[in-house]
């Protein structure tokens, strides 16, 4: 009574206020170096861009579904067609498929962290400063025709239009500076896996015991060091070019538009392997655990996915068969990529040996892994057709090389996001995604997607380049883009369903104990969600599969792994 | 737990994920040089105008100096590994004096080639190649001393002893990383390109 | 879409020219081997798929655990291996027939030079300067006359595509490339820039028109005749030469000597302006002059400022430009 009539001012209510609780768990957030939150926060912000390229594909399909469309003008067409190439590339796929590395990996391992985890933080801070610069361009100024100076140049940026003379606006500024940026953060992301995965392995873990994952995680990183700085590398070229005078690509003094190309794409396509090893890796995990037996023949993936990262380097001027190469040389980048084409074939007989002979149960992870089966199946057979270098000297740079592309993009790396997210989401969250929704999700996407990039194929073998704000009504191409971005519709109904779907179970999801899919890897150990040191006692493992060691103690793996 | 103590390997080390990290950090780097390295290659010869590479002398002294360091900084890490702390004071700043030494005969050749010569970055594509190339590699330099300078103050403020060892070395294979690159630079400008 | 002549839909399905032909050949030969290996694992997969489904019965139990099989991962490399093999000798032959045939002494050379946004044609032999309509003769077996187009770049990359006559080849500033056509039915073959070359690469369209050898030499004749001089649109052609026409354009036999946009000595011969963007009417031509972003936002010639009845004097003066 007395305190209610005289308060005593400046007394401790112990109690914190709802407002600086919230501040407290928002700044855990933004210093924690701790490698699950990272990766939380590496994943969110991934979703958070393919939301954003998403829409940006869209307004790109409604602006081509009929000929001659008024949508949007041809100076933000270019900047929406280059943006979503390049969010898509760098801020989804880089940011997500390294999230799934920084959450997994050292759970993985055994080990409590990653090696460097300041260093952890640093990366994904530099990524996410990167991509906030990249699209502070739209609105950072008037641009050059009042549309902002987001880049406009494609996500390849080839001089010489990128060249100050005729690219004086700060659009390709802010592209090149952007990814040198978000560049230096994944190349700390990429030293810090590679050392977690040599230096941090719990004991009797060795090599080959670790999980597929890990061993793809360990070449995606490998690659990424060799990958991204050759772009960093032409990039600084370029803005010496643009800003000191310099002449790297300056043909009037000797310099060449080609040496660009060519840099770009010793970037450009082990790039593409950096992106879908990733999908392999968690291919390997899911697909094992939902056929109810061990991936068939672990010691020949590891060998394929080593094998397809040296010779990946190989391959780049395969984007350059329309450039004016000598025959022979055509010939030599034929025959590396169709090579390429081997090891990465037999990975898709490996998982099917796996599904063989299985008990398959197909829950969503399992719905869109087997979906990414078929759909890597068809990508990997119209890469062969663009190898066959005169078949793409027609098809090159028309909607044929998008259709293929996207099918290794979409079908194969988004289809295998999802599948990562429906197994991993209970793990992280301690709750379990719905599977109804996850069905309505499956189905959606998977015929938006065959109903746009089935029908791409056609309209590029129709003569339709990429790259254009319209078409002409007479060339036949006006049906075939109305299903096209049809398709891009029924996707993103799916998408919109998905994101529900993560909110939702978040708040309302059954719980998911430690190991809900009853599957056989270590982080599938710990309780849902780890707590912040991972494992109470340091593991000690003895087979490729700790956890059917343990749930099969008559039967254990060691006894029968070579 | 999958604690089935069996069969544990006690021999159970691992490399040090210092080291690792570096490695992996050289291995990215020398990727940036190497696409720096066939660019300049690429264009030799090619400047349609403009000072060509007859008007660079061949900076013998400057890179004694550096690849010196590279000594100096070996008997470093070796004096710390046996925790003479002094000792490694004197070789560490031995090694920083080199490198300065190097920079500074760096920005002297750079003030003739500019003031006399009149070869800028965008003089013509020579200029470009030229001061991208060796502008890059004396950046890394640059960065290279700052942190030996790190080093070099917390030695001084007696924070420095043999437990440090490991760091040491580590931190030792960028300077030689830097010192192989410099071999690479030198002889593709100054004896392969002239 | 599988026509031997030309069409509205520039399709690879229907060659016309000798190296589309070729490139359609090893095209069907391709798709027989991937048809057949996605017929074969697309199969495996449904097989497995439905086979191996879990069953209510299956509760409890795990199948047989299968880590590997040598003989199975041999067989599955050295397949793939025997497939490449095949394919590779396949394309090498086609890339080396194509790209390296000897150019005959009869051929036809045209200098193709890429601009922001629209083609210039030069014939350097027959002393011709033309713009976005290409002309060249027809190729038969018994009289073969093939085009030997060498591709140069005025600005930034762009890429010469007319699907039906061969696949595109890249025009790059200072990085002259070649590339050969022999069109064996006459008519309008369609096509564009497959580059991204800025604002207006979507609307940097191609024509070219596959001449009879009579055709040809009556077009080619009217092209080598310097521009008409007709009295009666004298005003427009002094605007033209004193206002900033002539800085940017060219017209044969006056001082009109721009080199910066097409050529417009024969503009009257073509069927559209603008690279394709518009067709060749006074209406257009008029909009144009008025404002080229109109048609084509993002084109390289400034509005020009002129008077109503200005415009309508050029383009009297341009509509003589037979």
């Amino acid at each position: 009574m007395a305190d209610q009539a005289f308060p005593i001012p400046g007394s401790l209510d112990a109690t914190p206020s709802h407002g600086a609780a919230l501040l407290e768990w928002l700044h855990s957030w933004v210093v924690t170096v701790d490698h699950k939150k990272l990766g939380i926060l590496y994943i969110v912000y991934a979703l958070f861009f393919l939301l954003v390229g998403g829409a940006e594909a869209l307004a790109i399909r409604i602006q081509l579904v009929i000929p001659n469309n008024h949508f949007v003008s041809p100076e933000l067409y270019n900047e929406l067609f280059t943006m979503h190439g390049t969010t898509m590339v760098f801020l989804v796929g880089m940011p997500i498929l390294f999230g799934f590395a920084n959450y997994l990996v050292p759970l993985m391992i055994g080990a409590r962290d990653m090696a460097f985890p300041r260093l952890n933080a640093f990366g994904f801070w530099m990524t996410a400063f990167g991509g906030l610069f990249l699209y502070f361009s739209f609105i950072g100024g008037f641009g050059l025709y009042g549309m902002g100076s987001a880049p406009d140049v494609g996500w390849f940026a080839y001089v010489p239009l990128t060249a100050q003379a005729f690219s004086p606006g700060h659009n390709t500024d802010y592209w090149a500076l952007a990814l040198i940026v978000s560049g230096f953060g994944t190349l700390g992301t990429a030293i810090n896996i590679v050392a977690t995965i040599i230096s941090m392995r719990c004991r009797g873990m060795t090599l080959l015991r670790m999980p597929l994952f890990a061993w793809l995680m360990l070449v995606v990183s490998g690659l990424t060091l060799i990958t991204i700085t050759p772009l960093t590398a032409a990039q600084i070229m370029l803005l010496i070019d643009r800003y000191l005078g310099g002449h790297f690509f300056d043909t009037q003094a000797g310099g060449s538009a080609v040496v660009w190309i060519h840099f770009f794409w010793i970037f450009g396509h082990p790039e593409v392997y950096v992106l879908v090893l990733p999908a392999f890796a968690i291919a390997n995990e899911i697909i094992p655990t939902f056929s109810r037996k061990a991936i068939f023949g672990y010691p020949a993936m590891v060998a394929a996915s080593v094998g397809i990262a040296f010779v990946s380097v190989s391959v780049w001027a395969h984007h350059m068969f329309t450039v004016g190469m000598t025959s022979v040389s055509n010939a030599f980048f034929v025959l590396s990529t169709m090579m390429v084409g081997i090891p990465t074939g037999i990975k898709i007989f490996n998982w099917i040996a796996t599904m063989w002979g299985g008990k398959i149960r197909f829950a969503t992870p399992m719905l869109f892994c087997t979906a990414f089966v078929f759909q890597f199946l068809i990508a990997g057979l119209t890469g062969i057709m663009l190898s066959v270098a005169p078949l793409d000297w027609q098809l090159h740079n028309s909607y044929f090389v998008i259709a293929h592309f996207h099918y290794v993009l979409v079908g194969a790396i988004v289809f295998c996001i999802f599948a990562a997210i429906y197994y991993w989401y209970p793990k992280a969250t301690g709750r379990v995604l719905s599977e109804k929704l996850g069905k309505w999700h499956f189905w959606l996407f998977f015929i938006g997607f065959h109903l746009t990039f089935d029908t791409m194929h056609f309209v590029g073998s129709l003569g339709m380049p990429r790259s254009i704000y319209t078409y002409e009504a007479d060339r036949g191409w006006s049906v075939l883009n109305f299903w096209i971005s049809m398709g891009g519709l029924i996707q993103a109904i799916a998408v919109l369903s998905f994101t529900w779907n993560l909110i939702d179970s978040y708040l309302h999801g059954k719980e998911a104990g430690n190991d809900p899919w009853d599957a056989w890897t270590l982080e599938w150990s710990t309780p849902s969600p780890p707590p912040a040191y991972n494992f109470a006692e340091d593991p000690v493992v003895r087979s490729r599969r700790p956890l059917w060691d343990l749930k099969h103690p008559q039967d254990p793996d060691w006894k029968y792994e070579r | 737990m999958s604690t089935i103590p069996i069969f544990v390997d006690e021999n159970w080390r691992l490399p040090s994920r210092g080291r690792v990290g570096m490695f992996s950090l050289i291995i990215g780097e020398s990727a940036i040089f190497t696409i720096f390295v066939v660019a300049y290659v690429y264009y030799i010869g090619r400047s349609t105008y403009g000072p060509t590479p007859q008007i660079l002398s061949i900076p013998i002294f400057n890179t004694i100096c550096l690849l010196s360091s590279s000594l100096t900084i070996w008997m470093a890490e070796h004096a710390i590994a046996r925790g003479r702390i002094r000792i490694f004071g004197a070789w560490w700043a031995l090694t920083m004096t080199l490198g300065i030494v190097f920079l500074a005969g760096t920005a002297k050749e750079w003030a003739r080639l500019i003031g006399h010569e009149g070869l800028t970055i965008q003089t013509n594509l020579f200029g470009t190649t030229f001061y991208s190339l060796v502008g890059l590699h004396a950046t890394h330099v640059v960065v290279g001393l700052i942190m030996l300078s790190l080093v070099m103050l917390f030695t001084l403020l007696g924070r420095v002893g043999q437990r440090h060892a490991e760091r040491i070395q580590v931190l030792s294979l960028y300077w030689h990383f830097v010192d192989a690159v410099w071999v690479v630079v030198f002889t593709v400008v100054y004896l392969l390109g002239r | 879409m599988f026509a031997q002549g030309p069409q509205a839909t520039p399709s690879i399905w229907a060659p016309a020219s000798t190296p589309a032909h070729e490139i359609y050949g090893l095209s069907l030969f391709v798709f027989l081997i991937t048809g057949a290996i996605f017929a074969v694992v697309g199969g495996l997969l449904a097989f497995v798929i439905i086979k191996f489904h879990a069953r209510e019965s299956d509760a409890g139990h795990e199948p047989a655990q299968i880590y590997g099989s040598v003989q199975v991962e041999l067989a599955w490399t050295v397949i793939p291996v025997l497939i490449v093999v095949v394919l590779f000798l396949t394309t090498a032959r086609i890339i080396f027939a194509i790209q390296d045939a000897p150019e005959p002494k009869s051929a036809l050379d045209v200098i193709v030079v890429g601009h922001q946004f629209w083609w210039e044609f030069r014939y350097p032999k027959l002393g011709i300067v033309t713009a976005n309509e290409l002309h060249v003769p027809v190729s038969t077996s018994s009289n073969p006359d093939p085009t030997y187009l060498k591709l140069l770049s005025a600005d930034v990359d762009h890429s010469f595509w007319v699907p039906q006559l061969g696949g595109k080849t890249d025009l790059i500033p200072n990085h002259p490339n070649q590339m050969w056509i022999d069109p064996q039915a006459t008519g309008l073959y369609l096509g564009q820039c497959a580059q991204f070359c800025g604002m207006e690469h979507a609307k940097m369209l191609i024509r070219v028109y596959v001449d009879t050898p009579r055709q040809f030499d009556v077009w080619a004749k009217n092209q080598q005749r310097p521009g008409t001089q007709d009295a009666s649109v004298a005003a427009g052609r002094h605007i033209f030469e004193t206002e900033a026409c002539m800085s940017c354009h060219t017209i044969a036999g006056t001082v009109a000597k721009g080199t910066f946009g097409p050529d417009l000595t024969h503009l009257m011969s073509r069927a559209t302006i603008a690279a394709g963007a518009a067709a060749n009417t006074p209406q257009n031509l008029r909009a144009w002059i008025q404002d080229p972003n109109v048609i084509k936002p993002g084109a390289l010639m400034p509005a020009m400022q002129l008077s109503d009845r200005q415009i309508d004097e050029v383009v009297a003066y341009l509509s003589s430009l037979h």
